[in-house]
Parts: C-alpha cells; sequence; structure tokens
C-alpha cells in the first residue's frame, strides 16, 4: 500500500533531506555564533562552516568558492543579478534581454527596470517546446545590450534552454549572462564554465536543502562581474549582499549540494524512468493527453500534461491525496491561466487543464503507478460532466463554436 | 484554498448531470462561458407548457466552485415557474455554497446560465416547428 497524501510537488519546494538536517543542526543548537564576529570562537566556527559550504556549492557548479553569494533565495539573487547589473553598468547600455516563460522573480524585475526607465527589455519568444532560439538572441543584442537574463530549466514545463549556445553567443557579443538555475542545480549537470555562465542563481530548498537559504554565483574573472547592490548595511558577502549570514541555512544549501552532486546521475536515471512509467500510464488509460514542454530536453523529473476538456483545478480537488499543481487560472493568485504553457502557441484553455508533476528523491515507483490510475479515473468521472467532451465526441469544432462570454 | 463542505458535496456527488436531447419538446439549453477562460456551463431546463420547470440537467467545464454552483442550480430550479428561476440571483449562490470572493463569477455563469436556457426555450417554443438552426451559443 502506498502511503498518502503523496507528494509530488518538487518544482514547488522539495522536502529536507534528513542528512542535511543532521548538518544543519549543531548550527540551530550549540553553534549559534555570527559568521562576521571575527573575534571569538563561535564566530570562527560559524566562518568555517560558511565557508565550507561555498566549497561544496562551487564544485557543485564548477565555480571558485569566493564566487558565491549568500542571498535569502533564488528571488533576491535574480533581483539583485538583474538590477545590480543594470545599476552598475548604466553608463555602458541599458538593454535587457530576457525571455517570456521566465520566473516571475526575473520578469517582474525587468519590469520594474522598465517602468522605473532604468532599461528597455526584450522578450524573446519560445518554440512550441519552450525552447528559446539562440539566433532569436543573436539578432536581439544591440550595442546597448548589458545583460542576458534566460533560466536554465523551466519551472512549469521543465524544458532545458540551449544554455551552452546562449553562453557562447554572450561571451561573443560581449555581454553578461545571467542564469536562474534554481530548478536545475543539483537536478542536471551545471557548470559555469562549460555553460558560459556569468551570474547564476540557486536556492536551497529546490534540492532538499532548507527554505530561505539561497546563492549568487558571480564570475571573479574573464570577465569580473560587478554588482551595484540592493540591500545597504555592513558590507557582507564582498560588499554585494549586507546582512547577517543565515549559517544554519548555507550549512544545509552546502550539505544539499554536496549530495546532489554525488548521487546526480544515479538520480537522473531513476527520475527519468519514473517520468517515463508515469507518462506510459496515463497516456494507455486516456486519450486527448498532451505533453506540455519539450518530449527529451526536460528535467528528469518534470512531467507537464494538459488534459483536454478538463479543469485543472476541478482535477486537483478530485485527487486530493496527491499534492501536484496545476497551470488552471483557479490555482493562480491572479486568476490568469499560466503564461508560460500560454506562450507555447498551444491553445488557451490548455493552460486551463494543466497538471505539473514534480517527481523528487523520495517519490517511488509505487507511487507512479497509484499516482497514474487515481488521476485517469478522476479525469473519466469529469469527462462525463465536461459539455466540451461531449461536443468533441459529437464531432463539434470547439473552435468553430461561438462561445458567449461574460 | 480549502472548500466549503457544500462545495465538496456538490463537486464529489453532482446532481443532475448529463443531458437531454437538444432537440426534445420542452427543452430549453443554455451554454455559456468560454473554454479559453476557463469555465463553459451547460443549464438545460425541461420546461412544460405552462411554465414550469419539470427536470434540469448540466455538464460543466470549470473549477469545482463551477461545478458546484451549476449542480447546486439544477436542484434549486426544479419545480420553479420560470419567472421564479429567472429571478434568481448569483448571491444566492454564493450564499448556500458560501463562495469565496475569487469565486462569485461561477455564481454569476450559474445565474446566466438558467437565463440562456430559458431564454432558448421561449426562442424554441416561438419558432415551433421550424428550427433547424445550429444553436452553439
Amino acid at each position: 500500500m502506498v502511503k498518502l497524501p503523496i507528494y509530488m510537488d518538487n518544482h514547488a519546494t522539495t522536502p529536507l533531506d534528513p542528512r542535511v538536517l543532521d548538518a544543519m543542526m549543531p548550527y540551530l543548537t550549540s553553534k549559534f555564533g555570527n559568521a562576521a564576529s571575527r573575534n571569538h570562537g563561535f564566530g570562527w566556527e560559524a566562518e568555517e562552516a560558511v565557508d565550507k559550504a561555498r566549497g561544496q556549492i562551487a564544485t557543485l557548479i564548477n565555480a571558485k568558492p569566493k564566487e558565491i553569494i549568500f542571498t535569502s533565495g533564488a528571488t533576491e539573487s535574480d533581483n539583485l543579478a538583474i538590477k545590480g547589473v543594470v545599476e552598475f553598468y548604466k553608463e555602458k547600455g541599458n538593454h535587457v534581454i530576457t525571455c517570456v516563460t521566465e520566473h516571475k522573480a526575473v520578469i517582474d524585475s525587468c519590469k520594474a527596470l522598465e517602468r522605473t526607465g532604468k532599461a528597455t527589455v526584450t522578450y524573446l519568444p519560445v518554440d512550441k517546446h519552450g525552447m528559446v532560439d539562440p539566433e532569436d538572441l543573436r539578432n536581439a543584442i544591440t550595442d546597448k545590450t548589458v545583460l542576458i537574463t534566460i533560466m536554465f530549466a523551466n519551472n512549469e514545463i521543465g524544458t532545458l534552454h540551449p544554455v551552452v549556445e546562449i553562453g557562447k553567443i554572450a561571451k561573443e557579443k560581449g555581454v553578461i549572462f545571467h542564469c536562474d538555475a534554481t530548478q536545475a542545480v543539483g537536478h542536471v549537470p551545471v557548470d559555469v564554465e562549460r555553460c558560459g555562465i556569468d551570474l547564476l542563481s540557486l536556492t536551497a530548498h529546490k534540492l532538499y536543502g532548507p527554505k530561505g537559504a539561497g546563492a549568487l554565483y558571480v564570475r571573479s574573472r574573464a570577465p569580473r562581474v560587478r554588482l551595484t547592490p540592493i540591500i545597504d548595511g555592513g558590507g557582507h558577502e564582498r560588499g554585494m549582499r549586507s546582512g547577517t549570514l543565515n549559517v544554519p541555512g548555507i550549512v544545509g544549501l552546502g550539505a544539499a549540494c554536496e549530495i546532489a552532486g554525488k548521487e546526480m546521475a544515479e538520480e537522473m536515471a531513476r527520475l527519468t524512468d519514473l517520468r517515463h512509467r508515469l507518462q506510459a500510464g496515463v497516456f494507455e488509460r486516456l486519450d486527448d493527453v498532451i505533453l506540455n514542454g519539450h518530449p527529451t530536453e526536460r528535467l528528469p523529473g518534470n512531467l507537464n500534461l494538459s488534459f483536454a476538456y478538463v479543469e485543472g483545478e476541478s482535477l486537483l480537488m478530485g485527487i486530493s491525496d496527491i499534492a501536484v499543481s496545476s497551470g488552471s487560472a483557479c490555482t493562480s493568485a491572479t486568476l490568469e491561466p499560466s503564461y508560460v504553457i500560454r506562450a507555447l502557441g498551444t491553445d488557451d484553455e490548455l493552460a486551463h487543464s494543466s497538471i505539473r508533476f514534480g517527481l523528487g528523491r523520495f517519490n517511488t515507483g509505487e507511487e507512479v503507478d497509484y499516482v497514474a490510475e487515481r488521476v485517469a479515473k478522476e479525469v473519466v468521472r469529469l469527462r462525463e460532466m465536461s459539455p466540451l467532451y461531449e461536443m468533441a465526441k459529437e464531432g463539434i469544432d470547439l473552435k468553430s463554436v461561438e462561445w458567449r462570454r461574460e | 484554498m480549502a472548500y466549503s463542505s457544500k462545495v465538496m458535496s456538490h463537486y464529489t456527488n453532482p446532481r443532475n448531470v448529463g443531458s437531454f436531447g437538444k432537440d426534445e419538446a420542452g427543452v430549453g439549453t443554455g451554454i455559456v462561458g468560454a473554454p479559453e477562460c476557463g469555465d463553459v456551463m451547460k443549464l438545460q431546463l425541461k420546461i412544460s407548457d405552462e411554465g414550469v420547470i419539470e427536470d434540469a440537467r448540466f455538464k460543466t467545464f470549470g473549477c469545482g466552485s463551477a461545478i458546484a454552483s451549476s449542480s447546486y442550480v439544477t436542484e434549486l430550479v426544479k419545480g420553479k415557474k420560470i419567472e421564479e428561476a429567472l429571478a434568481i440571483k448569483n448571491s444566492l449562490i454564493v450564499q448556500e455554497l458560501n463562495l469565496p470572493p475569487v469565486k462569485i463569477h461561477c455564481s454569476v455563469l450559474a445565474e446566466d446560465a438558467i437565463k440562456a436556457a430559458i431564454s432558448d426555450w421561449q426562442k424554441r417554443k416561438g419558432e415551433k416547428g421550424s428550427n433547424k438552426k445550429e444553436e452553439a451559443a
């Protein structure tokens, strides 16, 4: 018997690995020192722990320890990278290039710069699989471009962008490349040298670490990237991010990175198998299911499906013992359906019908089989209740219908 | 977001799901909403010549609150005269199902579905015998 409820929303957050908690525990109890205290042992042991974590993170992404700047999480890292670069390089230019399917932390940072007149922003489109075309990027670069910010892997549909090519173009044109790698670090190989990444955002809670601990990688040479800080204070983190370091969180982030690096190859293969098993389990039971995102170039644990004729939130309600998420408007704070799925150029209604399954370290094959069966059963029930399904079965082309919108 | 027990009850055990034949005598069909908005309700009412709603069926594509609103409406209108059904306000549905503010549009849609179904019945009654027109809207 599977244990319920099942957590399959690992793109939202991941559970804390018990090994990570073990590493953190002393720093939540007896080793409480401030890493910035230079005059006593409490401070020294905290600083030592932070330095160890810097090394663990740097190793995972092939960076140097001093290039790791600790933040509160990926949202802060994205804000610091984007706003910090635009401010620092304002004499050089004011143009930023990003992509329409970026996380809100990136999109809204760009929007804020537009609103305050600090930058003009180009939002690159994506293809039907959610990938940017490197040629579009090349064509968008002007002599005013100071920053390219494109994510490593999309948080909704799991699509991996051609980061190596993007990095090459950025180098060639002498533009700084920021990559929000929140969903990728610890899950797929991320190498800042190989990918030509100059700034990289990551966060602990997406790789089985604690919430509230993140980092920004800032390249120190070829080129040396400079930033204007967005938080002023005691000048911590080489002046780029003031504020007392979250020592237990940082220790957890470091430990999570080390574990992820050791287990990545095996875990990638296992999650890819589980994803295929889930997809097969759904497809053999149901017709009219659409895979969102790239068929192969995607995060191992990401499966995003649209169940035609069924609204996502109602499906979530029916499978309440399974934690997944939906691109349906009804599940978002803004009452807009997923802008990521809409950007793929499919019908808007498929955004309302989308479900994201996020497989992770603690999911099992047994859980996958249960989820496939449970979801299929509920979709069948809701389709019996769906006027769209009825019309489609009668052969009515839903696109030809003149709907009565309110 | 937590759902009220009444929404859950209608969602897990919806009343009067199904369809009448569109061309069946005395049937009025109302389809409101649009797929790209995430809500489509189809409400069918079987209305006697005297204008009394004898039976109702629904099918809904939408969130749990939309399903619950339409399910509740099928119960609500049965036995009512069309004038009474037309007087039903969405606020009644909101109150009964305990809908939160973000779900009020579901109740509005259900109210509109009643009006659309009755108007279709009136139209068909008027045109009796000569309607082969497609009436998807």
